[in-house]
């Protein structure tokens, strides 16, 4: 524990700042850095050196050669640098390769030297060329800024929302700025340039001189900047080894410090972390290292070799052939258990459990003394907190150890904080193996998510991990595994040296009915990779017809998409499917694929029949449907208003029938025609409406307004059926009061519907002395309701008793009211008596 | 005769939520729309409307003035019109036109679609055709189920029935299934499911897999439901079933649709019944006391029932003569209010029986009634056939002829030529000749047509087999197969007894069966055929009805839901018509219920009656 502090390098009174190695690289380079266009990613990400791209060897043998590496000097990648001049290499949020070119072109790849994409910074920028070019990152991505050689400043806040702003000139500006660098404030980007003595601020549409507040006048020219890794701080170093620092507002200074080394230093920037008061800039020369804060004093490392450092959120990363290390502050958690003769809770838990382990007293001594002061739950939470601060797993153990320990000592006190931290350490160590390479500290993890970071595995195809990952915190299947394992399929179907069937077999294997994974995203990735053939495999996978159907579409397989889309029952799909066949392929294939598929033809006629009827005519006529071309023309007659528009329309539909052998229709409509040639006449010659009457109402019209020689006429020329004859001539006749046409009508020959429907319609128009003329001519079966009817009772029993019939006579006597019927009465009571009797 | 340890009939579990569900989303529907605006409503969603939301609802979510869609646009001031509609390609033209006018003239209005129970893409296809798809913001009222009683749930949708069975159009299939997804949401996951018809195994499929890619866990919930049973109106093929529908109905709640027609649960009752000059709109469900005591009894035992009852209604308003002052007050502040309320209600269904006597006699109802149970029965077809040709020949009622000629055809399965010919010639010459129309719709889904020879068959078979296509085309030709036996409706009846033998006369009062429903003449053959799959629990045993009614059954136990006797959930069940479902089937099912202690109830697509049945069929003049 004693050495624990050894390479803590105090500045100032509260300050710690520490540099340890996180991974002796395995690179093996051969070149100095100081050869190279690096680009190393934030949080951990990989870093990309582009090597021989200086100018001066212009020697066309050898190549400028692109080679990506993890933190830890794992090749990733490496390809030979067939593009224009490379100027500046940066990294996108989602870990691509951006590579900038002199004319302005952004090439980006991705992490396994894969191009992916490029796009064009502007003409302007091609006509002047990229004098310099950096890459940063605000809250709307990932955004790219150029100096060109006249001097202009052209940006985008994000590469994959392209739009370009090409900020306004420099007045009297005829020499390249001395530095300069993005800003961000209000969700606005800016440019700080120097030049010289003077500081210049460009946004969008002016250039303004501004002044650091504090700054000595005799400070010199400025040489380098820095803005801090969250855009909140600014420092600057001028030419007399002075270093500026405040905010980046510019309001306010917070510190300067003076190094008196007056050569520019190569790079420069900010080492903070989150929430601390303490800020540092760590300036990096050839071969010295300066950190400098708000103190007189500074902390300085010597160099042994060329180093590019690395901004990270809570440090700086130093980049060098032989190793790569991180410097940052310790935090104040790390501080009150390691500083010497810590009288802090957690120091003095750690000491406490270390005396346990010992067996000795003194544990519960200290114990004692954390408990006396109510610090216990503080103490465990302490050790908590810096065990995710360390780096050495060792350490992390034995802060979880007393963490532990204390932990025992407190009621209730929640496991969770505890847990958390060992799942997100084992987690950390995992991924900090130098075979994998990710060296992220526990601030940045937490600020990346697990979700970025599973992603960033992903990204690096270690799919096995990241499923541990997933697997030991517990995501949720769709959140976790699932995604990992689709995203390793959609990388499985990019391997083209395996065959269709192996390739989707191997992804069912692994993949089976695991939820959330949708089989059509993999197909439609295998169908960019122009594997057709397996993307139509890999969608037999895919349980959601929904999600087949559009994939299918576009790889024009329609005539699957459209059986797919009728299986899935989902008749709004089935109508997409239609109405892209509608548009992709000529009218005659397009009905004769519908043709095949009913459940598609009938929703097409369903939407032809409200919207474009003249298709549906189309429809059947391509099918010969003769049947249904008839009744198209009968249903269209109906909105005929001319009535030879409707004779015609009927006239269609007649041939139709005839053709589709269908007699009766043809039969029917034949009539309708006439039926309407006739309908038309009569009602020129008379003056009435008579279009749009059945024939039955036509004739009983007729009747009814006394034409009895044109109803006999219908009646012949329709051979009406008699009966229907004599119904409809004694309705209408009734109707019309005409009683002694229909008597007429019941003597001109043998009634064939009888003779009771003239009683009952006589007495529906209360015509009782009509009704009695035809009583006695009702058959003798009826002739008891005949006579009821009229209301002759005497006869009614006079016929029931002749008919030895019970059931009338007990109807017959129903009728019968006591009052005035008695006589009748008991004559039919005296009949039934004697019907009994035998 | 009551069945030993008959259990008591478990309670139906509370639809109510289904209410208040669509209601607040029709809320947060119109509330998308800030400010006063114009409401247009579907003429047939106005009625389900009403019993989800009232006028002073919609007006308290700034609905200003309500239209009905289709008649012409009135003249309105305000910027933002709201539709709600019914997806139908006819109501988007009536919105594009709406939308097209106002563009015309310069107007800039919003306008917003809410289409119920759900949106089409052909619905969005129209709008963009007609180039207002970029005017209008579309949503969706998932109001797919409205609780008409206690045990009845509607979807209100009639023309499932044409679209489906007619049109072969299955666009309303993935509506059955979410709102059996909706049910399975709330009430718990039914335990076993069975089901027969094509229609019904394609919704129950189609439901299967919403669920599986919701992945929702509805799994953890106590199931209510323990039984569904979905059921097409022509899950048989020749048709048999549509016989229930197609016979006259004489238990009261279904006389009262005949005559009356009920709309969402509630009846308008004219003056001839309230016996007054006005209509009076009744709300006809278990809450009326009367009418929940004669609905589902035969209607020649609700004349005695009702007198009964009004003589213990004075009986009751007689206790009044000898009470003292305290008793007196009790009695008004108490009882008087109920025993008022029950006498409205009582001469209002008097007065209902007496119209529907009038009308019934007027039309030799009891002839009619006489040979519709010989059609059933199969005597004297030719008395038959000329009692429905004078019907025709008299002009007596369009749909009453056309029901008779299919009841006819189904029964006898199909028209001999001859008759086919001459009936039809009839029917156009007294009805008219856009009856054609109707009669080839009638051929085509089955339910008027012409026996056929051997050879006419495959002609028949390649026409139906364009419309009715599925994942198995091979099953239409079995159906083919089936249907070239004789008479199916037949042999179905005497397989499963649905024409009972009947010795003496059949006591409507105290019925057996639940052949009461059609005056002891026939069971209902959908009801028949619930009966016996939950007896057997699977259609183990059923194999030759199957065949007869040309498959497509199935029956699948949940193995996630526990089999637990003891629920009352077990006893619980849902049957579910597709195309609709007639009073008398529930009449009948809720008389099996009580036989054996369980509990019906019925999810349709509408409620439906003959006349519903025949219109579906007519081709309205364009």
């Amino acid at each position: 524990m004693d050495c624990y502090t050894a390479n803590w390098n105090p500045l100032g009174e509260e300050a710690f700042y520490r540099k340890f190695e996180l991974y002796t690289m395995e690179w093996s380079l051969k070149e100095d850095l100081r050869d190279c266009l690096v680009a190393a990613a934030p949080y951990g990400g990989p870093i990309a050196l582009l090597k021989n791209n200086a100018r001066k060897e212009k020697s066309p043998g050898i190549r400028p050669l692109l080679e990506i590496y993890s933190a830890s000097g794992l090749l990733l990648a490496s390809i030979p640098w067939k593009s224009g001049q490379l100027v500046q290499l940066g990294w996108t949020a989602s870990e691509d390769l951006l590579c900038i070119q002199e004319d302005g072109t952004v090439l980006v790849y991705n992490l396994f030297c894969e191009f992916k994409r490029h796009f064009s910074m502007g003409n302007e920028v091609l006509q002047n060329h990229v004098l310099e070019a950096k890459v940063f990152h605000t809250e709307y991505g990932t955004g790219v800024a150029i100096l060109t050689g006249a001097h202009r400043f052209s940006l985008t806040t994000n590469i994959d929302d392209l739009k370009l702003r090409r900020m306004p000139e420099v007045p009297g500006l005829q020499k390249p700025p001395s530095c300069w660098a993005v800003l961000s404030q209000d969700r606005v980007t800016i440019i700080l340039l120097a030049v010289g003595q003077d500081l210049y601020l460009l946004d969008n549409t002016s250039c303004s001189v501004v002044t650091p507040p504090g700054m000595s006048p005799s400070a010199g020219a400025y040489l380098q900047m820095a803005v801090s890794f969250n855009y909140r701080c600014l420092a600057l170093f001028t030419d007399t080894g002075y270093v500026w620092m405040g905010l980046a507002t510019l309001k306010e200074k917070l510190c300067e410090f003076n190094s008196s080394i007056r050569s520019p230093p190569k790079q420069m920037v900010w080492c903070m972390r989150p929430r601390s008061r303490q800020r540092a800039v760590v300036v990096a020369w050839d071969r010295q290292l300066m950190v400098v804060g708000n103190s007189t004093e500074c902390i300085q490392f010597v160099l042994d070799e060329d180093s590019y450092l690395v901004p990270e959120l809570d440090g700086v990363r130093i980049l060098s052939r032989t190793s790569h290390e991180f410097l940052h502050e310790i935090p104040e958690a790390s501080q009150e258990i390691f500083k010497i003769a810590s009288m802090a809770p957690g120091a003095l838990l750690l000491e406490a459990q270390k005396e346990y382990e010992k067996e000795s007293q003194k544990a519960d001594e200290y114990l004692r003394e954390i408990k006396d002061q109510k610090l216990l739950p503080e103490a465990v939470s302490q050790c908590i907190e810096a065990a995710g601060y360390e780096h050495e797993p060792d350490t992390q153990k034995s802060l979880l150890r007393a963490a532990s320990f204390g932990k025992c000592f407190i009621d209730k006190f929640p496991a969770e904080s505890f847990v958390r931290m060992c799942q997100d350490l084992r987690v950390l160590n995992a991924i900090r193996d130098y075979q994998i390479g990710i060296p992220l500290t526990f601030t940045q993890y937490k600020r990346l998510t697990i979700e970025v970071l599973l992603d960033r595995l992903v990204l690096r195809r270690l799919y096995p991990l990241a499923i541990r990952i997933c697997e030991y915190l517990r995501l949720s299947e769709i959140q976790g595994v699932s995604r990992i394992l689709a995203h390793w399929a959609c990388y499985k179907v990019q391997q083209k040296d395996k065959s269709d069937e192996e390739v989707a077999h191997a992804i069912n294997q692994k993949l089976g009915d695991t939820p959330g994974i949708s089989y059509s995203e993999i197909a439609a990735r295998a169908y960019d990779c122009g594997r057709t053939e397996l993307a139509i495999k890999l969608l037999e996978y895919e349980p959601r017809s929904g999600e087949q159907v559009p994939l299918l579409l576009k790889m024009k397989r329609s005539k699957l998409a459209l059986s797919k889309a009728i299986e899935s029952g989902d008749t709004d799909l089935v109508y997409t499917v239609v109405l892209h066949l509608k548009n992709e392929l000529n009218r005659g294939t397009f009905f004769m694929t519908l043709q095949n598929q009913p459940v598609a033809l009938s929703l097409y006629r369903q939407f032809c029949k409200h919207q474009e009827r003249e298709t549906l005519k189309d429809l059947y006529n391509q099918d010969d449907n003769h049947q249904e071309l008839g009744n198209f023309h009968v249903h269209s007659s109906y909105s005929e208003k001319r009535i030879e528009g409707r004779v015609g329309a009927l006239q269609n539909a007649l041939d139709e029938y005839y053709k589709a052998k269908n007699e009766f229709a043809a039969k029917a409509t034949e009539d309708q025609i006439k039926l309407l040639r006739l309908q038309r006449h009569l009602q020129e010659d008379f003056d009435k409406p008579y279009l749009d009457l059945s024939l039955h109402d036509t004739v009983s019209n007729l009747i009814l307004d006394g034409h009895h020689k044109r109803a006999e006429q219908l009646y012949r020329e329709f051979k009406i059926p008699d009966k229907r004859y004599w119904w409809l001539k004694i309705n209408a006749l009734a109707n019309r009061g005409d009683w002694e046409e229909m008597e007429k009508f019941s003597k001109s020959k043998k009634s064939p519907i009888g003779y009771l429907p003239f009683v009952e319609i006589s007495v529906k128009h209360h015509n009782r002395y009509e009704a009695k003329k035809y009583a006695p001519r009702v058959t003798p079966e009826q002739r008891v309701k005949a006579f009821v009817l009229v209301g002759d009772l005497d006869q009614a029993a006079d016929a029931a008793i002749e008919h030895k019939n019970e059931t009338e006579m007990n109807f017959v006597l129903s009728k019968c009211t006591a009052s005035t019927d008695t006589a009748v009465a008991e004559k039919l009571n005296r009949a039934r008596a004697q019907l009994l009797k035998k | 005769m009551a069945f030993a340890g008959r259990r008591d009939v478990p309670e139906p579990p509370d639809f109510g939520i289904l209410k208040r569900l669509a209601r607040d989303q029709l809320i947060y529907l119109l509330e998308q729309l800030p400010g006063k605006k114009d409401l247009f409503i579907e003429a047939d969603l106005m009625s389900p409307l009403d019993r989800i939301a009232n006028v002073s609802i919609l007006k308290q979510h700034e609905v200003d003035k309500l239209y009905k869609v289709e008649s012409r646009p009135a003249i309105s001031a305000s910027d933002q019109f709201c539709f709600l509609v019914r997806p139908r390609i006819k109501t988007m033209r009536y919105i594009a036109d709406i939308v097209n006018a106002d563009k015309m003239s310069g107007r800039s209005r919003k306008y917003k679609i809410i289409f119920s129970p759900q949106k089409f893409y052909a619905c969005e296809m129209v709008l963009e055709e007609e180039g207002v798809f970029g005017d209008v913001t579309c949503d969706e009222w998932s109001f797919y189920l409205l609780p008409l009683d206690e045990d009845i749930i509607s979807m209100e949708l009639p023309e499932f029935f044409r679209d489906y069975f007619l049109e072969g159009d299955h666009r309303w299939i993935n509506s059955v299934a979410r709102a059996l997804q909706l049910l399975n949401s709330l009430y718990g996951p039914f335990g076993k499911a069975y089901g027969i018809g094509r229609c019904a195994k394609m919704s129950y499929e189609v439901w299967r897999d919403l669920e599986e890619e919701s992945e929702a866990d509805g799994q953890g919930r106590k199931p209510e439901i323990g039984n569904i049973f979905l059921m097409d109106r022509a899950a048989l093929v020749a048709d048999t079933d549509y016989v229930t529908a197609l016979c006259s109905q004489v238990v009261y709640e279904g006389l009262v649709d005949d005559t009356f027609r009920i709309k969402c649960g509630s009846v308008d009752f004219g003056p001839d019944v309230t016996s007054s000059d006005k209509s009076i709109k009744v709300l006809l469900n278990a809450q009326d006391k009367v009418f929940s005591q004669i609905r589902n009894e035969h209607f020649s035992s609700v004349f005695g029932f009702l007198s009964q009852k009004s003589r213990n209604l004075q009986a009751q308003y007689d206790r009044r003569r000898g009470m003292d002052i305290k008793q007196m007050k009790n009695f008004v502040s108490q009882e008087l209010k109920g025993l008022k309320q029950e006498h409205r209600l009582l001469s209002l269904h008097i007065g209902a029986c007496e119209s529907i006597m009038k009308k019934k006699t007027k039309q030799d109802f009891q002839e009619m009634i006489k040979a519709e149970h010989s059609l059933l029965e199969g005597f004297d077809i030719r008395e038959s056939t000329s009692f429905i040709e004078e019907h025709i020949d008299r002009q007596v009622s369009p749909i009453e002829s056309l029901r008779l000629m299919c009841l006819l055809s189904i029964t006898e399965n199909g028209l001999i030529p001859k008759d086919y010919r001459s009936l039809k010639t009839q029917y156009l010459q007294s009805y008219g000749p856009e009856h054609l129309l109707t009669f080839h719709n009638l051929k085509r889904i089955g339910l008027l047509t012409e026996q056929s020879a051997g050879e006419t068959l495959t002609a028949v078979e390649s026409k139906v087999s364009k419309l009715v296509t599925d994942r198995a085309a091979g099953k239409i030709t079995d159906a083919f197969n089936s249907l070239a036996r004789k008479s199916n409706f037949r042999a179905i009846s005497k397989k499963l007894g649905l024409i009972p033998r009947v010795d003496g006369e059949y006591d409507l009062k105290m019925p057996r069966d639940m052949a009461y429903v059609f005056s002891g003449a026939y069971v209902p053959l959908s009801c028949k055929i619930i009966e016996q799959v939950l007896e057997r629990r699977g259609w183990l045993g059923l194999e030759e009805v199957v065949r007869l009614l040309n498959g497509n059954e199935f029956s699948v136990s949940d193995s996630a839901v526990e089999d637990n006797p003891t629920w009352e959930s077990q006893r619980v069940i849902l049957a579910v018509f597709l195309g609709g479902c007639t009073f008398s089937e529930i009449a009948a099912l809720r008389f099996l219920g009580k036989e054996r202690g369980c509990k019906f109830i019925f999810l349709t697509t509408a409620i439906t009656n003959s006349a519903r049945m025949m219109e579906a069929m007519i081709e309205a003049k364009a």
